[in-house]
Order: C-alpha cells, then sequence, then structure tokens
C-alpha cells in the first residue's frame, strides 16, 4: 500500500515527459498546431478550458491528498470512532458556486464562438458584376473518396482539395451514400456529411502548405463509414490566391494529349475501360461515379493514402479490394472483357495517369 | 422453496436458478452472465489494442475490426456493465430498505432471461454470418448499408434485452416505493438504493425511445418501410436523436449506481456518516433530471445550427456542478474519518481522481466548438473510458469485493485484490491518458489502421501496452474468484466490521426470506445505529416473528424469453426467403404469449413460511453463527 | 392470500385495487409501464410528425389529400364510448356488483371490436389506393403510429376477454380485481392515445 502514491508520481512524471519529447503531433494533421482561424479559435477554446480544468483537478488533489493521508487507520487508530458529521450548507454553498462562476468564463466564449463559427452569411454576397465575393467548395463524401466542386468555377477535382490561403473559403457537404464527416484537424474543427441535407461552414487557411514537410494537410473522413473509413483521407494543397486562379485557370483548360507513345497507349486503354467513371478534364459536367482525375499527376497520394509513384499505381488498379477493402473500384476483370490487366497495360495506363497534371 | 444448507445435486441446482425468483440467486446470475460478457467485451478490446499498437498493422482486416469495434461497445454497456450493476442493485437494495424480495419477483426473473436470451442471440452472430458492425451507435445510413445479418441481430438482440432492462427498471422503482421497512423513509435510504431509484427512472423513461429507434431499424432492414431511406424521404438524422435520447441518459443509468457503490464504500471504510446526504441525493435526482437534457451535445457536428448548439453546450456545462457537489462530499466525508485502506475502498479512492480527469474532459467537450475538434477522435474514446472504465468499472470491482460476501459468504482475497487493482489501475491510466492527445494530434476513432507518417506510433503502443496490463489485473481477479470459492471460508453478518446499512444486520448470504421479522428503521444507517447503541440483537422489530407469505419459483419466464428467442431468428430469416423463417417467426411468438396466457390464467398465489419453520431456521443460523465464532477463535487469526 | 374468502358488499373494501401489497405494487407499476408507454408513442408521434408527407420524389400521396374525416370521427365517438363503458364496469365493481361489470366490459369489447373492424377496413382502403407501408417514409410512420395504437387495442381485448372468460365462475375476489382495474386503466389509456392521433394525425392532417 505505501508504494501507491510513489508509483503514481512515476507514472505522471513518465507520462508528462512523453508528451512533451513528442510534440504535439505533426503539423499537417495536429490541432495542436493550428494553422487557421477556425483552429485557433478552437485552440484558444482548449487552452481557456483546460487552465479552468486544471485548476479544479489541483483543488480537488489537494483536499484529496491531504484527507486520505491524514486520516488513514494507521495515523488515528484502530478503535476511533470519528465524529458522525451531518453536513454543512455553507461548504455545500460554496461548492455548488464557484463551479457556477467557473463555468461562466467558459460559457461565454462558448456562445460567441458557436455563432461566430456558423455565420455563413457572406457565403452568398455578389460584388456588382454579380460574382460571388467568396470562394465556396462543394464537397461530395462518397464511399472513401471526397469530390470538390467549385460552382463557380465550373471546375472540379477529388481526394486533394485546393484552396487560396488568407480569406475565407466556404463548404457545401452532402453525402452521396452514408454519413461522412469532414475534417482538416490543423485548419479546423470537423462538420458531418449527412445524405439527407446540405452543411455549410466556413474555414481559413494561413500559410502555404509548400512550406510543409509532406507539401500538404491531411484530411480526414471522422465518420464511421465502413470498411474503409480509417484509408478515406484526403489533402489539402493551399495556395496563395494569385498560384491559386493560376491554378483555376488552367483547371478550366481542356487536358493536353499525351505525347510519349506509352502513354498514349495508356490513353486508348483508359478510354476503352476508365472513362465510363473517370474524368480527365476538370472542368464541364462530371460522371461523379469515380474520382476525376484531372490533376493526377499533381497528387501526393493514390488513393488518397498511398504513395504517389508508378508502382503503387499499377498495384492499386490491378486489385483495388486489396488496398481498400470495400470501395467501389471494379477489378480490371470487369471493365476489360474479363481479362486482367497485363503488366504492359498496367504500365501504359500508369504513365498515362501519372502525366495528367495542371500544374507545371 | 429453498435453503442454503441443503445439498443438492448439479442437475437440482441448475432448474433452481432457471426457475428462481429470489432476488439474491437472480443477482448472481446477472453476476455471473455480466461477468462472463464482460470477458468477451474484454477479449474484444484487447484485439482492438493488438490491431493498432502499430501503424499498417494486419492483425484483423478493416471488416472484422468494424465488428470487433461495434460488438465491443455493444457488449460493454448493455451485457456487461448494465447487467453486473443489476446484479448489485438485486443483491443489496431490496436488503438496504429491508424488504423480503423485489416487488414483483416473477418480473425480475424475467427480466433477467430476456437480458440474457438477448446477449445470446446477439453474440450468436459471431458464429451466423457476421457481427454487426456499424458501430455501438449503428448510425442508420451505414447500419442500412451494411450487409448481412450483424445489424439485424444487434437491433433484435438489442430489443430482447432491453425488454428485460425495462421491466427490471420498473420492477426496481416500485420495490423502493412500496416496499420499505416501518421508518424507512425517502430521507433515510442509502445512497446506493437511492441511485437504484434514479437509474431505474432513466432506464423506464430512456429505454422506450431506443425501443422505437430500433424497432425503425428492424422494420426498414426486414419489412421494407423507409424511416431512413433518404431516397424514400426518410431522415437518418431522426436514429441519431432517438440513439442519444436514450443514449445519455444510459451513461448516468450506469454511473448512478456507480456512485452509490462508493458513496456505500467511504461510508463504511471511513467509519463515517455520508457528508451532506441531502446535498448527495439531490445532486443524484438533478444528475437524473439533467440527463434528459443534454442528449444534442452528442451530435454538435451533426449541423442542428448554432442556436441548439449553444443551449445544448450550456445545459451539459451544468451537469457539472451536482457532479461537483457528489465529488466533494465524498472528500469530506473521508475528511476527518477512520480510514481503512481495504480493497473496495482502494477503488473508491482511486476512482476520484479518474473520474475528476473523465469529468474535466466532458466539460470541454460540452464547448461545442471546441468539441467540432474533439468530436470522433480519440479524444472522446479517452473522455468515455476515464468516465466509464474510470467510474463504473472500478465501481464494478469495488462493488464485487465489497458484496461478494453478502451474495456468496464467503470473502474475496484482499492481497490478490490488490495486485488486481494496481495492474488494473495502473494499465487503465497508461491505456487512455495518452488517447487524449492522440486525439489532439488528429486521430479519428474507429480507424481500423493508421500511417505512419502521421506521427501516432509511439502513443499507440502505448496505448497498447497499458492494455495489456488491464488483461493482467482481469486474469488475476478470475484466480481470486476462482481460489475463494474452493476454499469456501464463511463469514458472518458483518465481514467489513463496520457495515451501516441493514444488509450487514442479517447472515451472509442472507436466508431465502431475508429479514425472520421486519426491522424498524430509526435513522440513517439503521444498522450503525443500532450499533452504537448497543444493542446485541442486531436490530429492533417492526412486528412479532409470524408467517411469511413467498412467492413460487416458475419456469415461465425461462420460456417467454426462449419464444422470443426464436421468433427473433425467424424475423432474421424471413427475408432472405427461407419457407421455415415465417412458421418459426409465429411459433415463437406463439410459445412468448401462449406462457403469457398460462401465467394470466393459472393462479399462483405463492406460499407461507410458519412460523415454527422460521424458529427453527433461526436456531440453525444461530448455530452456524457461533461454530464461525468458535473457528476464528480456534486459530484463523 | 385465500382465494376462497367471500365478500358481500359491506365487507368488499373502497379501492379493492390497492387494499393489498400485491395489488399496490402491481397499481404503482402498471402506472409506471404508462409513462414508459407515453414515451414510446410520444416517439412515435416525433417521427410521424418529422416524416409527414414526405415520400420519394413525385409522391402523389399527402396527410390532407387521403384521410377522411366522417369514419375516423366516428371511430373516435366508438372509442370514446368505448372508456365511458369500462367506467361503468369499474363502479361496479367497487360496489361488488360481479354480473353489471361483467355486462359493461362485454359492451367494451364489443364497442373494441367495432374499432378495429373500421380500422382495419380503413387501413384496407388506403392499401387499396396504393398506400401501402413500403410507399413513402410518410406511409411507414402514419402505418407504425396508428398501427402500434391498434396493436393495444388488440392487447387490450384479448386481456378483457381473457379476464372475463377466468373470473365467469368464480366472481370478484382480493386477487382478481387488481386485474380488472389495471385493464380498465390500460383501455383509458389507449383511449387517450387515440384522442392524440385523431388530433394530430388525422385534424391536423386535413387541415393542414
Amino acid at each position: 500500500m505505501m508504494k501507491g502514491p510513489k508509483k503514481w508520481r512515476l507514472f505522471a512524471l513518465m507520462t508528462a515527459l512523453l508528451v512533451f519529447l513528442s510534440g504535439c503531433g505533426r503539423e499537417e494533421i495536429s490541432t495542436l498546431i493550428p494553422a487557421g482561424k477556425v483552429a485557433q479559435d478552437q485552440f484558444n477554446l482548449l487552452i481557456l478550458s483546460s487552465i479552468v480544468m486544471l485548476f479544479v483537478i489541483v483543488v480537488v488533489t489537494i483536499i484529496y491528498v491531504l484527507a486520505i493521508v491524514k486520516f488513514r487507520r494507521s495515523k488515528v487508530g484502530e478503535d476511533m470512532i470519528p465524529e458522525q458529521v451531518e453536513g454543512s450548507a455553507r461548504l455545500e454553498f460554496i461548492w455548488t458556486a464557484i463551479p457556477i462562476v467557473l463555468l461562466l468564463i467558459l460559457a461565454v466564449p462558448t456562445v460567441y464562438s458557436t455563432f461566430d463559427l456558423a455565420d455563413v452569411t457572406a457565403m452568398d454576397a455578389q460584388d456588382e458584376d454579380g460574382a460571388a465575393e467568396n470562394l465556396t467548395v462543394n464537397v461530395t463524401g462518397k464511399l472513401y473518396w471526397w469530390e470538390f466542386e467549385y460552382p463557380e468555377q465550373e471546375i472540379r477535382t477529388a481526394q486533394e482539395l485546393v484552396v487560396p490561403t488568407g480569406e475565407r473559403v466556404y463548404f457545401n457537404l452532402i453525402a452521396a451514400d452514408v454519413k461522412h464527416s469532414f475534417w482538416i484537424p490543423s485548419v479546423g474543427g470537423k462538420l458531418d456529411v449527412n445524405p439527407e441535407n446540405v452543411n455549410t461552414f466556413y474555414l481559413e487557411f494561413d500559410k502555404e502548405s509548400s512550406e510543409l514537410e509532406e507539401g500538404v494537410y491531411f484530411g480526414k473522413c471522422a465518420e464511421l463509414c465502413g470498411p474503409s473509413h480509417a484509408l478515406m483521407d484526403f489533402k489539402v494543397k493551399t495556395l496563395n490566391r494569385e498560384d491559386f486562379d493560376a491554378w483555376v485557370a488552367a483547371m478550366q483548360e481542356e487536358q493536353a494529349a499525351p505525347t510519349e507513345t506509352v502513354a498514349q497507349e495508356g490513353q486508348q486503354i483508359f478510354e476503352q475501360s476508365c472513362i465510363a467513371c473517370h474524368a480527365t478534364n476538370a472542368a464541364g459536367a462530371a460522371t461523379g461515379v469515380g474520382p476525376n482525375l484531372a490533376t493526377f499527376g499533381d497528387r501526393t497520394t493514390i488513393a488518397g493514402f498511398m504513395e504517389h509513384d508508378e508502382e503503387t499505381l499499377k498495384n492499386w488498379i490491378a486489385d483495388p479490394q486489396q488496398y481498400k477493402p470495400g470501395n467501389l473500384m471494379p477489378n480490371p476483370e470487369e471493365i476489360n472483357n474479363g481479362e486482367p490487366f497485363s503488366d504492359q497495360e498496367l504500365d501504359a495506363l500508369a504513365a498515362y495517369l501519372m502525366g495528367l497534371k495542371v500544374e507545371e | 422453496m429453498s435453503s442454503n444448507s441443503q445439498k443438492k445435486g448439479f442437475g437440482a441446482t441448475i432448474w433452481d436458478y432457471m426457475t428462481t425468483v429470489d432476488h439474491k440467486k437472480i443477482a448472481i446470475l446477472y453476476l455471473i452472465s455480466g461477468g462472463f460478457f464482460f470477458l468477451v467485451g474484454g477479449v474484444e478490446a484487447m484485439m482492438i489494442r493488438i490491431q493498432l499498437m502499430k501503424a499498417g498493422n494486419d492483425f484483423l482486416s478493416a471488416g472484422t475490426y468494424n465488428e470487433v469495434l461495434t460488438m465491443h461497445g455493444t457488449t460493454m454497456i448493455f451485457l456487461a456493465a448494465m447487467p453486473i450493476l443489476l446484479a448489485f442493485m438485486n443483491a443489496v437494495s431490496p436488503l438496504q430498505i429491508g424488504a423480503r424480495d423485489v416487488a414483483f419477483p416473477f418480473l425480475n426473473s424475467l427480466g433477467f432471461w430476456l437480458f440474457f436470451f438477448g446477449g445470446v442471440f446477439l453474440n450468436l452472430s459471431w458464429f451466423l454470418g457476421g457481427a454487426p458492425d456499424a458501430g455501438w451507435t449503428n448510425y442508420a445510413s451505414l447500419a442500412l448499408a451494411s450487409e448481412g445479418h450483424g445489424i439485424d441481430f444487434y437491433s433484435l438482440g438489442l430489443t430482447i434485452s432491453g425488454f428485460g432492462t425495462l421491466i427490471a427498471g420498473i420492477n426496481f422503482l416500485v420495490t423502493i416505493i412500496n416496499m420499505r421497512a416501518p421508518g424507512m423513509t425517502y430521507m433515510r435510504m442509502p445512497l446506493f438504493t437511492w441511485t437504484t431509484f434514479v437509474a431505474s427512472a432513466l432506464i423506464l423513461l430512456a429505454f422506450p425511445p431506443l425501443t422505437v429507434g430500433i424497432f425503425f431499424m428492424v422494420f426498414d432492414r426486414l419489412f421494407g418501410a423507409n424511416f431512413f431511406d433518404v431516397t424514400m424521404g426518410g431522415n437518418t438524422i431522426i436514429w441519431e436523436h432517438f440513439f442519444w435520447i436514450f443514449g445519455h441518459p444510459e451513461v448516468y443509468i450506469l454511473i448512478l449506481p456507480a456512485f452509490g457503490i462508493f458513496s456505500e464504500i467511504f461510508a463504511i471504510f471511513s467509519r463515517k456518516r455520508l457528508f451532506g446526504y441531502t446535498a448527495l441525493v439531490f445532486a443524484t435526482i438533478l444528475i437524473g433530471f439533467y440527463g434528459f437534457m443534454v442528449w444534442a451535445h452528442h451530435m454538435f457536428t451533426v449541423g442542428l445550427g448554432p442556436t441548439a448548439n449553444a443551449v445544448f453546450a450550456l445545459a451539459t456545462m451544468i451537469i457539472a456542478v451536482p457532479t461537483g457537489i457528489k465529488i466533494f462530499n465524498w472528500l469530506l466525508t473521508i475528511w476527518g474519518g477512520n480510514i481503512s485502506f481495504t480493497v473496495p475502498m482502494i477503488y473508491a479512492v482511486a476512482f476520484i481522481p479518474s473520474f475528476v480527469a473523465g469529468g474535466v474532459t466532458g466539460v470541454m467537450q460540452a464547448i461545442a466548438p471546441l468539441d467540432y475538434q474533439l468530436h470522433d477522435s480519440y479524444f472522446i474514446v479517452a473522455h468515455f473510458h476515464y468516465v466509464i472504465v474510470g467510474g463504473v468499472v472500478l465501481a464494478i470491482l469495488a462493488g464485487t469485493h465489497l458484496y461478494w460476501p453478502k451474495m456468496f459468504g464467503t470473502m474475496l482475497s484482499e492481497k490478490l485484490g490488490k495486485w488486481t487493482f494496481w495492474f488494473f489501475f495502473i494499465g487503465f491510466h497508461l491505456t487512455f491518458f495518452i488517447q487524449h492527445f492522440l486525439g489532439l494530434m488528429g486521430m479519428p476513432r474507429r480507424v481500423y489502421t493508421f500511417g505512419a507518417d502521421q506521427g501516432w506510433d509511439l502513443f499507440n503502443a502505448i496505448s497498447s501496452a497499458g492494455a495489456l496490463l488491464m488483461a493482467i489485473g482481469v486474469i488475476i481477479l478470475l484466480v481470486n474468484v476462482v481460489m475463494t470459492v474452493v476454499k469456501g471460508e464463511r463469514v458472518g453478518n458483518d465481514p467489513w466490521g463496520d457495515g451501516r446499512t441493514l444488509e450487514w444486520a442479517i447472515p451472509s448470504p442472507p436466508p431465502f426470506y431475508n429479514f425472520a421479522q421486519t426491522p424498524l428503521v430509526r435513522g440513517l444507517d439503521p444498522y450503525w445505529i443500532e450499533k452504537m447503541e448497543g444493542n446485541k440483537e442486531g436490530m429492533v422489530y417492526a412486528e412479532p416473528l409470524g408467517d411469511i407469505h413467498m412467492p413460487n419459483g416458475s419456469f415461465i419466464p425461462f420460456v417467454i424469453s426462449l419464444g422470443m428467442f426464436i421468433a427473433a431468428f425467424g424475423a432474421m430469416y424471413h427475408m432472405d426467403g427461407h419457407v421455415w423463417a415465417l412458421p418459426v417467426l409465429i411459433g415463437g411468438l406463439a410459445i412468448t404469449f401462449g406462457s403469457m396466457l398460462v401465467r394470466s390464467l393459472k393462479d399462483d398465489l405463492g406460499f407461507h413460511i410458519s412460523k415454527e419453520e422460521l424458529i427453527a431456521d433461526n436456531e440453525r443460523i444461530q448455530r452456524e453463527a457461533r461454530a464461525l465464532e468458535g473457528g476464528k477463535k480456534g486459530g484463523l487469526k | 392470500m385465500d382465494l376462497n374468502k367471500r365478500y358481500t358488499p359491506q365487507t368488499w373494501p373502497d379501492h379493492p385495487e390497492t387494499a393489498t401489497l400485491e395489488g399496490k405494487n402491481k397499481f404503482v407499476g402498471f402506472w409506471l409501464l404508462l409513462a414508459a408507454e407515453t414515451v414510446t408513442f410520444a416517439s412515435l408521434f416525433a417521427t410521424y410528425l418529422a416524416l409527414k408527407d414526405k415520400g420519394p420524389s413525385g409522391m402523389e400521396f399527402s396527410a390532407s389529400g387521403l384521410f377522411e374525416l366522417p369514419l375516423v370521427f366516428a371511430m373516435t365517438m366508438i372509442l370514446l364510448t368505448s372508456s365511458l363503458t369500462s367506467v361503468y364496469a369499474m363502479y361496479h365493481m367497487k360496489n361488488h356488483n360481479f354480473k353489471a361489470m361483467q355486462a359493461w366490459l362485454g359492451i367494451t369489447v364489443l364497442l373494441g371490436l367495432a374499432f378495429l373492424g373500421l380500422e382495419i377496413y380503413e387501413f384496407n382502403h388506403y392499401v387499396h389506393l396504393g398506400f401501402g407501408y413500403t410507399n413513402s417514409a410518410f406511409s411507414s410512420a402514419f402505418y407504425t403510429l396508428v398501427g402500434t395504437h391498434g396493436a393495444h387495442v388488440v392487447f387490450g381485448l384479448s386481456w378483457f376477454i381473457a379476464l372475463m372468460l377466468r373470473n365467469a365462475k368464480r366472481g370478484l375476489n382480493m386477487y382478481n380485481a387488481p386485474k380488472f382495474y389495471l385493464a380498465a386503466l390500460y383501455w383509458h389509456f389507449i383511449d387517450v392515445v387515440w384522442v392524440f392521433i385523431f388530433t394530430v394525425v388525422y385534424l391536423m392532417g386535413v387541415i393542414g
């Protein structure tokens, strides 16, 4: 028994040390390294509430430690019968009133922030020419991938969201199948992607993602949506406004035809087998069945979470179920006249897909 | 009719338990089956932690992982925590109010068997094509999309066991309202009875919305209804509301009895009356009351709008006040007491910091905008394990040690108990403390794997190591139980020496009629009052010794539950087009309603124990008590 | 409890339903069960209101076009009357007049059966119009709410009939008096729920 408190202290110390050593997680995904106004507000609330709660813990701990040290049987005697105290109205009042005050301290910023973060009135604001003043992105969550449509710019992409820094970006979220939840931890809290209604909120991106080690922020699906829920990742590329406008302009153009022979072969195969689901142009109407591939060569991952190289891509095309269980991409046999793709065909497809770029 | 001294064959004992309506035996049934499901849920927990101990692990496949996590949550909440608490409620609260049984002994048995068959049905899913895989919250869009019969096992199994729980809730309410001994006013009731009372009221009002939600799910999946089918005008948010209108009170259904157990322990092992008894009672009632007004704090990210979120955020924060009142009253109960660190008391003492930690993270999540970050991340996983393991499971372990002698007449080993405690307690904090940070570092919950590039490897490894320690603690507890049962050393009425309430005034285990004479209650902690006044007999009585009326045992509860169990298979396989399914459904319902009809048409008036039998039995009890005393003096201590 | 003890109107207690501990327990327990039933129906009502007129795009059915008040009004009157007749039955139960009680319960059961017949006719009519259970979220919610009430009517009627047959020969005693009382209480509850259904589903449905 005597070892108890000591062990506890050692354990607490070790934990604190570990937390310190491993820092606050990765800048690409940690809520502890906020990279935008929304995440910053939420981080401030975290710090404020942590301080208040720490105060509570300290008070409880002091009374607690004193009580269990002072009044143990070995100290007060085997046969001692304590006075049978009924209670104290004054103490009851104190420990009712003080928590209420502490809660009030938390309640004010809570209510303010709740309304502030839900304020999307500026979403539909238009300038004199009737163009939207703010960027809006329509996000559709589908079984294990994300579609991003820029309605004003009439372009769409998938898996990698591209947004400008330093301004509010508004999001419309809806699910095409089951419920998902849209979360970019380092930029702001999540919002559910429901199948029955459009949810709306905004985020702000402070920093250009090229400064990050991985070059992108990590986005997550936060609501269990099936076997590959864990793999329903997306990435966020943040560009300054100028670069963003250039990107949009490039997206609006028709995809250039491949020049290399291998890639041209790949395009042929693609147009026989894959085009039914996957569009390769960012502009215009999309089939919406599979992710739009116009920016495929620019991306940092394959299927949202795997290394971006040709080898991985070929493995993925050859057997999508192995890597992302339950996803809806057909096996090659189903779209290639009952045959798997040959190595040659896979090489060609990979070369073609990797050449689909809008950035230099 | 049975008595503990009679030796019986194995088959006769089994039959006795299958037909018993005695609240003490039903308590043992709840404890054994709840304990079994606790182990099942524990194995599932270990599988989760093994899978997540390193990045990209392939111990479980994606689909299997979802089944395991769903069954872990569902099993632990519905089939382990609640039944084990119901075991203590059954074993103790009728004794604490001086009653001879619960108000409806027959229904008590029915409640158990419904729970049991519901739990078995749910777990059979593992062997019949796959377990449910949409999380214990079973959100509707995913649940409707789920293939196979896993979700049907979930909904039908929980329907059956939910009826059982509802029946148990009504039973305890009526028992406590109508069957208190003379002098046992509401404000003299032990805290555990009070929490049983409030938790039962929560069961009464919280389970119907769940049942309705689950019925919609069953109708949608099996009979073509469209409650949640968006393309047919349905709405999946309805499920979320029903689930959490049930789900939040459910948390209090679990934690309030845990509070009750700890309240008893603090008073007994500090040898002191509960500080602020009145405040503790009103805090219990307030917590129960608020429990129904905060469900939408589980849905802050659903998009209900800022007004709803702000209102529910504030309502949620208020709950911290009565909970704080409880914590401080417990601290002041210890203060100035004479603390004996027995195993139950160590658990109670460890509960305070653990639960405070869980409570403060709860307040943090009440801050709606902050919750947008914390929700569905590992932070919430850490939070609810801090309140449920740090509150409910510690209470269950403490209660097992505290009430074991009252239920079985033997004492669990204190030494092994302390080993269990240290392994479990350290393991618990190691597993879950670190998960707060995983959540803040962006790790969503319910992920079957994570990449090495996310920066979560170390903390997950630590968390898994902690889980191993908890498992070792539970194994030591099992060893403890087996050793205690084998040894079988009997103990007397008040084995802890400082019992305060009525259950400690009678033998361990009590005779099947509990009190030969109904006791007269003269204040809070009636047994303590008599002890302090030097009452040799133990109690004063409210009535002379006379005939006692007792209910007959019955096999019908078992058959009613079996009928529903069979009918559930029929309902489930009906949709697959099996010819036999519809007859099975009808046959099962016929068994259920038929046996209900038999029950209502056949008079069952119970039997009487005569005064002479009581006197004889009492002499036997006295004889055994003297032998026990003699044995102790003879050199055991 | 002694089943053979004979009572006269003079020795019969004022409140036979709560004169014994068993009766008292049943009385309190049943009220609690009704509380749970109330929550159940509240949930069904909430769902109905949320899903009212919701269906696949182009659904032709709506509450205002579908429901016809005259029939439902007749059903309402029948059920309200049956509630009144069950009150008479309980009046005679308290006066230990077994025969009169049985007679009034018989009338109550007949009225209940009439209600049930009309409800079956009504459902059948809607199904013939194409408004089946699986037609839309609206139809599912409607049939589940009203159908759950209908199932309660069936259960209440079975309960009355079973009690009347079982005790036909032996008359009233302290063992079965609480049972009659609770069955009547249950019948009142069913009636109250119907009043809400009539208002929320039919009146508010037709008016819009």
